[in-house]
């Protein structure tokens, strides 16, 4: 009789996220990020103290999937919100999940002054490049000739201007402590993002300063593209525009 | 013994506001509230508070959206333009039930406008103001003690009915300077168990104003809707002279305080006018205005606008008696002799005697 072989778990799901299916497009990477968030939660012991500000996007409904305290912010305005949550709990982890329609566009004076204050905060940026739940609009992230329904001829330099690179622009800001942008269209731009994720939750734990992590992602169905073809997007022509990297680490060393 | 102190309007509702123990501030600055702002950031510091110049009007509300989330006491003050700007965040408050104290020093408009005293923003207050059918309860104070106790009073309230309360002032009643009983604060905190404080010993928790199942967001809003019913029983008014008056005169803010006055001219010279001062402007003090619709002869509304208030005095009185109107646009203050000379117009147009 032959012994009955160990098993060993080596996966699960984070404690912190719900058993509850994603209402996420097939192929879009909102839900990898969001696992990937949790993971550090998880990891840090933060379940219990993590305050967190939903924004208004495709994860609006983030309250849906993570197992934390969460309220819910206006359109762009997450970083307000996140600035209020630290300052009456400084000892909770405060994060903010904003999307490029969210941040980039109607939220960009939130989130320059939350950085350049160096608030206690953890902002975790999903750029798709379109304004995702609204049907696939213009964003100003999208790229140069990108076609959407606000951009039906292609996104245009000399009517919209580039693309915002905001990572780089607020590593230009005093109070960014940590700022980088990865990607998880592949296994070893996954593993960066995970330790990206994991400094910028040690940066806010350890009260260094103002953390932020930017997400290149994909949007299969906006980009009316296969899940294959939109997250072999993000790795060429995204990246190729939006570098991926570690922009600021202020305590490197 | 209360502290008796001569302090700005403003001021009051800076230290009415810390003897509540509210203890988290966040505003921009705009005229005629500076004062507030400025002593939060000088008082908090050594409360161990926070005090905070946000970027923008629209930013310091959601800050406060975010602290009171946690179940702390936070205001924010500003005026017209600036509440303006306020508006979505305030509907945001009311959506996801979320308390907060926000504090409209008006000033006159549209547009920029100017700095003098203003009723322009009685409907930007009390019809809701942002998008979305909800309502504020909204405290008018005519005087600096008023601006000190109704202060306390809007937290009170605010948690009471987890509901945005807004204070409505304007450049008067910001700025005049007189005496203030500085009262101590004897309310027990209430329980919060709403508050997001971390899933500690239980699942999280959501505050949020969306609602996309079906018939959830119908329910919110009867939810909502039996609330503001609810709120009617905070009614708050002044009567001055009014037992036997055949002309009462009704007015909120600084022109009731003006016209306290003005009914002290006409009663020396022989006339049975009464004054009737909503203090709460949201909920609307109906049963008031009704009860003197038909003891009086005559009701008017005074107002420094071109008429707003007076659409609920006439909506309250129901046709029991006639309503008439002074409107005064922004650009000077309206003495007491100028408005008992305007109240006499219609003493006489009425055939009062």
């Amino acid at each position: 009789m032959s012994a009955k072989p160990k098993l060993k778990q080596v996966f699960d799901r984070p404690k912190s996220l719900k058993d509850v299916p994603y209402h996420y497009c097939p192929g879009c990477h909102h839900g990898l990020i969001h696992r990937l968030v949790a993971e550090q939660i998880d990891a840090f012991g933060l379940q219990e103290s993590t305050l967190a500000a939903a924004s208004v996007g495709c994860s609006v409904l983030l309250y849906d999937y993570f197992d934390v305290d969460i309220v819910e912010s206006p359109h762009g305005r997450a970083a307000a919100v996140a600035t209020g949550l630290k300052r009456a709990k400084p000892d909770s982890f405060v994060f903010t999940y904003q999307g490029d329609g969210d941040l980039a566009a109607i939220g960009t004076a939130e989130i320059v002054h939350a950085a350049n204050r160096g608030e206690k905060i953890t902002v975790i940026f999903v750029n798709n490049a379109v304004f995702g739940m609204t049907g696939g609009q213009m964003a100003p992230t999208t790229l140069e000739g990108q076609v959407t329904t606000t951009s039906p001829y292609g996104r245009s330099a000399a009517e919209a201007g580039l693309p915002i690179r905001v990572c780089e622009m607020l590593s230009t800001l005093e109070g960014t402590a940590f700022a980088a942008r990865v990607a998880v269209d592949n296994i070893k731009n996954l593993k960066k993002a995970k330790a990206a994720l994991k400094r910028a939750f040690t940066y806010q734990t350890k009260g260094w300063g103002f953390s932020f992590v930017e997400f290149l992602s994909s949007c299969p169905t906006n980009w009316k593209m296969t899940p294959e073809e939109a997250n072999a997007r993000v790795g060429k022509e995204m990246a190729d525009y939006f570098p991926l990297g570690v922009y600021k680490d202020v305590r490197a060393n | 013994m209360a502290r008796r102190v001569l302090i700005k309007g403003n001021e009051a509702i800076a230290m009415g506001a810390i003897e509540a123990g509210c203890r988290f501030y966040f505003g921009y600055p705009i005229t005629p509230q500076n004062e507030i702002p400025e002593y939060m950031s000088m008082a908090m510091p050594k409360l161990g508070g926070t005090f905070l110049q946000a970027e923008s009007e629209v930013a310091s509300i959601n800050m406060l959206l975010g602290a009171a989330a946690t179940g702390a006491r936070v205001m924010t003050s500003s005026s017209s333009p600036g509440i303006s700007l306020k508006q979505e965040g305030i509907s945001y408050l009311a959506g996801s039930q979320i308390p907060g104290v926000i504090v409209n020093m008006s000033r006159s408009g549209p547009g920029l406008g100017g700095i003098h005293p203003s009723q322009g923003d009685y409907f930007q207050s009390t019809r809701g103001g942002g998008h979305g059918d909800y309502r504020t309860l909204v405290l008018a104070p005519s005087t600096a003690q008023e601006n000190y106790d109704l202060t306390m009073l809007a937290f009170d309230l605010a948690e009471k009915y987890r509901n945005p309360v807004m204070i409505l002032g304007d450049a008067l009643i910001g700025q005049i300077k007189e005496p203030v009983e500085l009262k101590s604060y004897r309310k027990k905190p209430q329980d919060k168990p709403w508050a997001l404080t971390g899933a500690k010993g239980r699942h999280g928790q959501i505050l949020k104003s969306l609602f996309l199942a079906d018939g959830e967001l119908t329910d919110h809003n009867w939810m909502l809707a039996k609330k503001y019913k609810s709120m009617e029983k905070e009614v708050r008014f002044e009567t001055y002279r009014a037992e036997d008056a055949q002309l009462m005169l009704v007015a909120f803010g600084s022109v009731g305080r003006i016209l306290k006055t003005s009914v002290d001219i006409l009663r020396e010279k022989g006339k049975a006018v009464g004054l009737l001062r909503p203090i709460t402007v949201y909920p609307f003090p109906k049963q008031a205005v009704r009860q003197a619709a038909e003891e009086a002869k005559a009701l008017m509304v005074m107002e420094l606008n071109t008429g707003q208030m007076v659409e609920d005095v006439k909506l309250a009185a129901e046709c029991a008696c006639p309503v008439d109107f002074y409107g005064r646009p922004p650009g000077s203050i309206p003495t007491p002799d100028e408005l008992a000379k305007e109240a006499m117009k219609v003493w006489r147009k009425r055939g009062l005697k």
